[in-house]
């Protein structure tokens, strides 16, 4: 594929990612946000995808569109009278919020336009960037992925600990 | 290893029309024309002989020779049928539901590779892949359920989900032990790594006694994530008349359908290619006999994984005409408490044999 098609590819990946983000927070519908997130976090991945970490990627589909979006639908379905709600989407105290935008946005382009330095890696990717990762987390960064594992079976416990309730005086079994 | 295929879909790839890559398009599209073909005729034909087979009957008879063309009359019903949308549904999330449902289960067929020369995306991480994508069924599920503003579409779509988010990770879990014993993630790689002259002994599950654990854990996972019986709650007709999809007709309906066996395929390659070596012929070269070599090539690899995806969908609808439906409770006992930590114990012991004894 020629450089065009992929800027081509991207532009649309981005548009797809920007204007998915921004119907999750304009719209009135709360089911329509969640399932427009969906949208959003395809659209993450594939930017991923452009900056060859395909790893990654995978990794925000199974756990984005796998985990988090299934949650967040679960929640949003099993909520009484969600659609009943009426969701303020309105705007207010503009004059705060222009400044904050404008301090922000202008904050965000002085950065990436006069500070950040781009600079591009010298060394070209090459081969599977899985097994480096591997590799990496079982060698070097072997503590601080013990640590999160730790602390995702802590949550796991706690979570069904929580979820599970006992009679009094009668056990849970049989 | 013959190329002469390759050439052949190098050239058809360069194909183009008027400047536009239609050769490119072709090739992309042939396995989807296999599926589609192979799931709304002859999946819905052997499916409907099987049970028939199984219950002492015939099964359809009357079109054509043995019924063989009663799918294509049924998908003239089905083409020709009114589409309807019922008034309190969600109309958007109604009609983008069943979409969203196919594109899933399609885009999985990308990193299957179908022979030595025939693969989509030779991903170094299609098998995680494989089994990421699925998450994008899940909520065209969810789409379905809540468009049609049905209580049982809702009860289906739900426990639909929650089944396929909870069997996710015994299957994971079989799945990686297959991939220990590979040392990689792609797809083409994997079957490589289990070609040799002695055939089927070659393949994963018959070297290394452990790997009957891992395989049998994601067939039975399997099972759970396509919704097939036993684990066939979300769609109980007696108790939800059809789950998801009971506000779909005509066209949708059939999408629906056709997911569902891409899904049901896309398993059984899946398991074919960890533990059962694909595209390789399970036939080994005894002396002077080259059965190995004489089954070994590009025509014959789409041939062998089509077999052995065939088989495992020939299991599926055995089973589904053998095998009581499992309760809600009772099919997550058997995740958390069967599956999960016998998934846990070939994992860890599937680690020791790669280590220690191989």
């Amino acid at each position: 594929m020629t450089n065009t098609t992929y800027t081509v590819i991207f532009y649309l990946f981005a548009a797809v990612t920007v204007f998915s983000a921004a119907f999750v927070v304009f719209s009135r519908n709360i089911i329509y946000s969640a399932f427009s997130l969906l949208f959003t976090f395809f659209g993450v991945a594939a930017l991923y995808v452009f900056l060859s970490a395909d790893f990654i990627a995978v990794t925000q589909i199974m756990v984005y569109v796998g985990g988090i979006l299934v949650l967040l639908l679960f929640g949003v379905m099993f909520t009484n009278k969600i659609m009943m709600t009426d969701l303020k989407t309105d705007v207010l105290n503009i004059l705060p919020g222009i400044v904050l935008l404008l301090s922000i946005t202008g904050g965000l382009i002085y950065t990436f336009v006069a500070r950040a330095e781009w600079f591009t890696s010298t060394v070209q990717l090459q081969g599977s960037v899985v097994e480096k990762i591997g590799f990496e987390t079982m060698s070097r960064y072997v503590l601080p992925f013990e640590m999160v594992s730790i602390l995702l079976l802590l949550a796991l416990i706690g979570a069904a600990f929580l979820a599970r309730f006992d009679k009094p005086g009668k056990t849970n079994d049989k | 290893m013959s190329t002469s295929l390759n050439v052949w879909s190098d050239a058809l790839s360069e194909f183009s029309l008027f400047g536009l890559p239609v050769g490119l398009v072709i090739v992309a599209a042939l396995p989807l024309v296999f599926i589609a073909l192979y799931a709304l005729t002859y999946g819905v034909y052997g499916e409907r002989k099987i049970s028939a087979f199984m219950q002492d009957r015939l099964g359809p008879m009357e079109v054509g020779k043995w019924g063989i063309l009663q799918t294509l009359a049924d998908i003239l019903k089905l083409l020709q049928k009114e589409d309807i949308v019922n008034k309190s549904a969600d109309k958007f999330l109604f009609v983008i539901g069943p979409g969203i449902l196919f594109v899933g289960s399609f885009l999985a067929f990308a990193v299957l590779p179908f022979g030595p020369a025939f693969i989509g995306a030779d991903l170094n991480v299609g098998l995680f892949y494989a089994i990421g994508i699925v998450a994008l069924e899940v909520v065209g599920i969810l789409a379905a359920g809540w468009g049609s503003n049905n209580k049982w579409a809702l009860y289906g779509a739900i426990r639909s989900v929650a089944q396929i988010v909870s069997y996710e990770i015994p299957a994971a879990i079989a799945i990686l032990c297959g991939v220990m014993m590979a040392g990689t993630l792609s797809m083409q790689q994997f079957t490589i790594l289990q070609q040799g002259e002695y055939g089927f002994l070659h393949f994963f599950l018959f070297q290394n006694p452990i790997a009957w654990i891992p395989f049998l854990i994601y067939f039975i996972a399997s099972l759970a994530e396509t919704n097939r019986a036993p684990f066939d709650i979300p769609e109980a007709e007696s108790e939800l008349v059809a789950g998801y999809f009971t506000e779909y007709s005509g066209m949708k309906f059939a999408v629906i359908f056709l997911a569902e066996y891409a899904s049901m395929f896309m398993v059984s390659a899946i398991i074919s290619i960890v533990f059962l070596g694909g595209w390789n012929s399970p036939f080994p070269n005894i002396g002077p006999l080259l059965l190995n070599d004489w089954t070994t090539g590009p025509v014959w690899g789409a041939f062998w994984i089509i077999m052995k995806g065939f088989f495992f969908i020939f299991i599926q609808m055995w089973l589904r005409w053998t095998l009581p439906r499992l309760r809600v409770d009772q099919l997550m006992h058997v995740c958390w408490k069967v599956l999960t930590p016998f998934a846990f114990v070939a994992f860890v012991l599937t680690a020791i044999w790669e280590i220690y004894v191989k």
